[in-house]
């Protein structure tokens, strides 16, 4: 009884790295450079005005800075998703994008209310969204999967009640 | 295609200024799911919708999008219409339904954009 309480309230945690980068990411953890370039951003709880701003300022920035364009796509799609899920199905939280010579790390971490079960979520076509998100044209239910078809690496730590923390990562070279 | 051709087409009007209507299209993509719209639009697409909010202008910020057909005579608000203006993204609203709005450019050899 004790133990299922435990699990029930501990954090999941859901990987994917995309086949082939294994390495580059074994690399990527085990240097302890500062990000070149760090960029902040707030997302409010259903801000639909604003929201995906952050993302498009992202890529604007990438672009000066020169990366590919599909590259640049990828990145856009993958924290366009992940920001509009913020604003839609959380209380609101924080974008932190961190710039390496390389490759891009972004994060966003939420107020909850968490992700009960985060297989069930990335499952195409799952959605949760209410009636004002579907509105908007949300609520397909391929956000997450197309995070995960977009990016090298993605982590989401979750649990019911709890906040989500999404981040993934991005090479420069292809 | 040209976008002009296009709104012979459709029978369409142009929203806002600033619209450069002699530009290729080379392909579409007609959905009114955002999510579907950013995982199948991976050149440059001219995208119809039945979606006005900014969100789907605001696509464009992430996708190669040439130009947006409202469908069904829908017309997004003026502070969306000045979003596309600020972009430089041609916009404009047909009275057909998506359904027949594709088919017309379908026939009329605009391919499908490569999924
Ligand atoms: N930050 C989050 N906080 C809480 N729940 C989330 C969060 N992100 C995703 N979810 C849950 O996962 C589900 C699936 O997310 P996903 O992005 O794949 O689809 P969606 O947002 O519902 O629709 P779409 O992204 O296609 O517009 C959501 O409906 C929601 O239940
Ligand atoms: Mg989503």
């Amino acid at each position: 009884m004790q133990a299922c309480v435990a699990v029930k309230y501990s954090m999941a945690d859901y990987w994917n790295i995309a086949p082939g980068m294994e390495n580059a990411l074994k690399e990527c953890f085990s240097r302890d450079a500062e990000a070149d370039v760090t960029l902040e951003f707030s997302i409010p709880e259903k801000d639909f005005n604003n929201a995906g701003k952050g993302s498009s300022e992202v890529k604007n920035l990438l672009k000066r800075l020169g990366v590919d364009s599909e590259v640049l796509r990828r990145i856009a799609v993958a924290s366009y998703e992940a920001e509009i899920n913020v604003a839609a199905h959380s209380h609101g939280g924080e974008m932190t994008s961190l710039i390496y010579d390389d490759m891009i790390h972004i994060k966003f971490i939420d107020e909850g209310p968490g992700i009960a079960d985060i297989a069930q979520a990335m499952v195409p076509g799952y959605s949760t969204a209410d009636d004002l998100v579907r509105e908007f044209g949300f609520g397909a239910g391929l956000g997450l999967p197309n995070i995960q078809k977009n990016s090298d690496a993605l982590h989401i730590s979750s649990a019911a009640g709890e906040s989500t923390l999404l981040e993934f990562l991005v090479f420069f070279a292809q | 295609m040209t976008l002009q051709e296009i709104i012979t087409l459709l029978n369409a009007e142009v929203l806002g200024t600033k619209a450069d209507t002699d530009c290729q299209v080379p392909c579409a993509f007609a959905s009114d799911l955002i999510s579907d719209i950013l995982m199948c639009t991976k050149e440059p697409t001219l995208l119809l919708t039945g979606l006005t909010n900014n969100q789907v202008v605001r696509l464009s910020d992430m996708i190669d999008v040439v130009a947006i057909v409202f469908v069904r005579g829908k017309r997004p608000l003026q502070d969306v219409i000045e979003m596309a203006e600020e972009r430089g993204l041609p916009i404009i609203s047909t009275r057909m339904t998506l359904y027949r709005s594709s088919g017309i450019l379908f026939n009329a050899g605009l391919r499908s954009c490569k999924i």
